[in-house]
């Protein structure tokens, strides 16, 4: 663990890319397996383990330290995690060393896969006793599930990549197939063994992914080498099916298929495609909130199946049967989907289909009138595009409607994480009713640091009350808010939710009292409830 | 007749000059120029220019000649750790309060009653400078710069070693580390020699005075060159300390590929290193970390506590529950110094 420790405190510190890079590199040439593994799995995500929620956390500290002395720390630190490490009164160094060697990162990720949730927090006090302040703040990191250590999964491949002569694209092609804690690949990249066998396994291929369509492309552009289709408001997903094996992967390549026994009981042939999953009633994709019933579970049962059945609205094609059809343009990908389409017929799935248009100004038109819940606007997808891994530019562009607004009041602040821990960039907003305000949703700040400071100093001197690093503030400041789409919410007490708020921007000029009210948040939820077309 | 001796509160009075002693008519530490200030040590928050008479030890003294010149203040007097003095109704003496060279607590009796005025003070061992002593008194006046159970530093010596290291892995790169110009730098050199580092450490022109002048008190720091940012390559794969303001700014971009590296009990906080873009913080302070504020507490056994500048509400919150008779005193103008 004190390795691994102190990789993640210097990639902390340390800002540059290549740094970081020369950091990774070192410690995956230097550490023994299976300890850097379990250090490349932590750092890409790829750890299963019970996490512990923040109020574990809480608990666990509760239980060793003066609340009061605990709340101003966590006030000045701004980091559960760090003040957490911080403040546990742990044996001192001379005693640590006396005692027990400190766990290895090994022996805290194989003990926590075999422990029940119960067992946990025993497990991580136990573990918080034997290691100093560094070795606690990483645990807690790894038990909390957010590294942000600013290491991308791609920087980490890069990394492995580099200790070896194996090229970034071939491990990125193999990742999938491949398994914490990598013995495998490190026993590849070093020469020691061949490449593994990945054929067998149903196993993700790194998704092709889109750039926002800005104004200033469309001019660029000439719309016959282009196709349009409805974007979707659902979870990207990849359906890998291989004789033995099917699977079903979000956007990230996490697996997914569990949750979704429905659309995996579908999955009766061979290859790979690439599509939306919603939930469909009837033919007409419901909101997105229903779809959201059904994702993160581990199982599903029979009454959710019945209520929310999903659905996969299909527009690639990677692997037709075993043949890898990734390097076709888009034009020939589409008629491959559209017979494999036609002869399959699998249950559950359709096609998404292309949108005709002949020039932008129509295009434009379509897209203004596609206020459906299940659509959030357009993809326009180049005819002569391969399939291509990642964020090529020029390729793919997704082209959302204009989000919705509403001007807001500011009802409490919270402080930020990393670089803005010590700002108060965290915002709870509503809006009148009945005179009085109601939540409405949450959001981060998205603007200039001067910005962020008038609005830090607005919030610290009209305080009402402060529990821990949350503030009430007096009524007093609009927030124009945009967002993407409204939906009924159990969780709020307005019962209605918005899909990807953010400010845009403060309101300096406007009278709290001349804010919007919930009825026209309620109104707009009628406008984006017609089922889609 | 019984007749009640003053309270402390009554003779120990916080003035917007600072803390005054009634009886002996002198200032603790003052903010504002005044006609007699006992002085605990020589930073520049607690050690003003411009007072009529200045009290402090003889080091104190020579550090506040070498910043603010020979005619800092009216007249000065040297009192020696231990010596007693006389000042109108008080007696006076003082004991080592091992923050920096010099540094001391002020111990003030009056009435049968003594408080005991910490300034700042660590409980660490400092190469340079006399180890604190505990005084047992009525009142402790102590400071909290670091009074929050987050703050508990790690052995100076390990922090050593991780500088070491970095200064071993990246042989091409100039590591240059802030620095308090008193105390922090001398300690800092000191402690490398002590780790086994003898070759020259390259030195910011704002720190060559007061590593003159602890030479001059006997402390010796090892072989010293000056960081003259010509010489660019020449300054690659060794250790430049700066002062604090300095590794920020221009004059560290200016090095060769510079690390940037920092000693401050603040370094202790990852945030609060991130925002002075520090890569390898040290957390090496000159101040009592939580622990030792506590254990200082019980080693004077004073039934009263006051506490000065720092996070003062947490330190008096733990000590009232010690069963200690804590409040803060509201003094200003103090810094967040160490930083
Ligand atoms: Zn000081
Ligand atoms: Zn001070």
């Amino acid at each position: 663990m004190n390795r691994f420790a102190a990789l993640l405190d210097a990639l902390v510190f340390t800002p540059q890319r290549n740094g970081k890079l020369r950091l990774l590199r070192d410690h995956f040439a230097e550490t023994a397996d299976p300890e850097r593994g379990w250090a490349l799995a932590a750092l890409t995500g790829a750890l299963d383990l019970p996490t512990a929620k923040p109020a574990m956390i809480r608990a666990l500290v509760a239980d060793r330290v003066d609340p009061v002395l605990f709340a101003w720390s966590y006030d000045f630190v701004g980091d559960l995690a760090e003040t957490t490490a911080l403040i546990w009164p742990g044996p001192r160094d001379g005693a640590r060393l006396r005692n027990a060697p400190p766990p290895t990162l090994s022996e805290v990720v194989e003990e926590l896969r075999a422990a029940t949730r119960a067992e946990v927090p025993a497990l991580v006090a136990g573990w918080l006793d034997m290691l100093d302040a560094t070795g606690r703040w990483a645990l807690l990191k790894l038990v909390t599930g957010g590294m942000r250590v600013g290491v991308s999964e791609r920087l980490a491949k890069t990394a492995v990549a580099g200790i070896g002569a194996v090229a970034l694209e071939a491990v990125e092609e193999a990742w999938h197939a491949l398994r914490p804690p990598y013995e495998a690949l490190f026993a590849w990249v070093e020469g020691r063994e061949g490449r593994p066998d990945i054929e067998a396994a149903a196993r993700f291929r790194p998704m092709m992914l889109s750039h926002p369509l800005e104004d200033a492309d469309l001019a660029a552009m000439l719309p016959p080498d282009f196709a349009a289709e409805w974007k979707w408001d659902g979870i990207r997903v990849q359906i890998a099916a291989t004789a033995g094996e099917r699977r079903l992967f979000s956007r990230t390549g996490e697996d997914i298929g569990d949750a979704f026994p429905d659309v995996m009981a579908a999955v009766d042939f061979t290859g790979v495609l690439d599509g939306e999953l919603l939930v469909v009633r009837d033919g007409a994709v419901a909101p997105f909130a229903d779809l959201q019933q059904r994702l993160n579970r581990k199982t599903v049962g029979p009454k959710l199946l019945a209520s929310h059945p999903a659905w996969v609205r299909l527009y690639d094609i990677l692997l037709d049967g075993e043949e890898d059809v990734r390097e076709l343009p888009f034009d020939a990908r589409r008629a491959r989907l559209e017979a494999w389409h036609a002869a399959h017929r699998p249950a559950r799935m359709d096609l998404s289909p292309l949108i005709g248009f002949a020039e932008w100004p129509e295009l434009v038109e379509i897209r203004t009138g596609a206020r459906a819940a299940a659509i959030e606007g357009l993809m326009l997808k180049r005819r002569a595009s391969p399939y291509l891994a990642g964020r090529p530019k020029g390729h793919w562009y997704k082209w959302k409607r204009e989000p919705l607004a509403a001007d807001c009041v500011l009802m409490y602040a919270q402080r930020g994480h990393g670089k803005r821990s010590s700002f108060y960039s965290d915002y709870t907003f509503g809006l009148w009713s009945d005179g009085a305000l109601v939540p409405v949703g949450k959001a981060y700040f998205g603007f200039t640091d001067e910005e962020l400071q008038q609005l830090d100093r607005w919030i610290r001197n009209h305080t009402i009350q402060r529990f821990g690093p949350v503030r009430e503030v007096e009524p007093g400041l609009v927030l124009e808010i945009v967002f993407d789409g409204v939906q009924r919410s159990t969780r709020h007490k307005s019962g209605l939710a918005m899909r990807f708020p953010r400010v845009s921007r403060i309101r300096w000029d406007k009278p709290a009292a001349e804010a919007d009210r919930l009825e026209t948040l309620a109104a707009m939820l009628a406008d984006t409830a017609t089922p889609a077309g | 007749m019984h007749i009640a001796s003053p309270r402390p509160e009554d003779w120990l009075v916080v003035r917007p000059e600072g803390l005054h002693c009634v009886p002996g008519d002198f200032f603790v530490d003052p903010t504002r120029p005044v006609e007699r200030a006992l002085v605990t040590h020589g930073h520049a928050d607690h050690a003003r220019a411009g007072h009529g008479r200045v009290l402090a030890t003889a080091e104190t003294l020579a550090i506040m000649a070498s910043r603010y010149g020979p005619a800092f203040a009216g007249a000065t007097q040297a009192l020696a750790y231990g010596e007693v003095l006389t000042i109108g109704g008080a007696r006076v003496h003082l004991a080592p309060a091992g923050h920096i060279l010099g540094s001391a607590q002020a111990a003030i009796e009056h009435a049968g009653t003594r408080v005991v005025v910490s300034g700042d003070y660590k409980r660490r061992r400092d190469p340079t400078c006399a180890a604190f002593e505990p005084v047992p008194c009525d009142v402790f006046v102590t400071e909290a710069t670091f009074g929050l159970p987050v703050f508990r530093h790690p052995d100076d010596r390990h922090e050593v070693a991780r500088l070491l290291d970095a200064h071993r892995r990246n042989p091409d790169r100039t590591l240059v580390v802030g620095v308090y110009a008193l105390g922090k730098c001398q300690r800092l050199l000191c402690l490398l020699r002590e780790a086994g580092y003898d070759r020259p450490v390259h030195i910011h022109g704002a720190l060559e005075g007061l590593c003159g002048l602890y030479r001059d008190h006997g402390i010796d720091l090892g072989p010293l060159l000056p960081a003259t940012v010509a010489e660019r390559a020449a300054l690659a794969g060794s250790i430049v300390l700066a002062p604090p303001g300095a590794i920020a700014d221009r004059w560290a971009r200016r090095l060769a590929d510079p690390i940037v590296a920092m000693a401050s009990g603040w370094m202790g906080v990852r945030q609060r290193a991130r925002q002075r873009g520090v890569e390898l913080p040290l957390v090496i302070s000159d101040h009592a970390d939580w622990d030792e504020l506590l254990a200082t507490l019980g080693d004077v056994g004073a039934p009263r506590v006051w506490v000065t500048h720092g996070r003062e509400e947490a330190l008096v919150h733990a000590a009232r529950a010690m069963g200690i008779d804590a409040r803060a005193l509201a003094l200003v103008g103090f810094e967040d110094e160490d930083s």
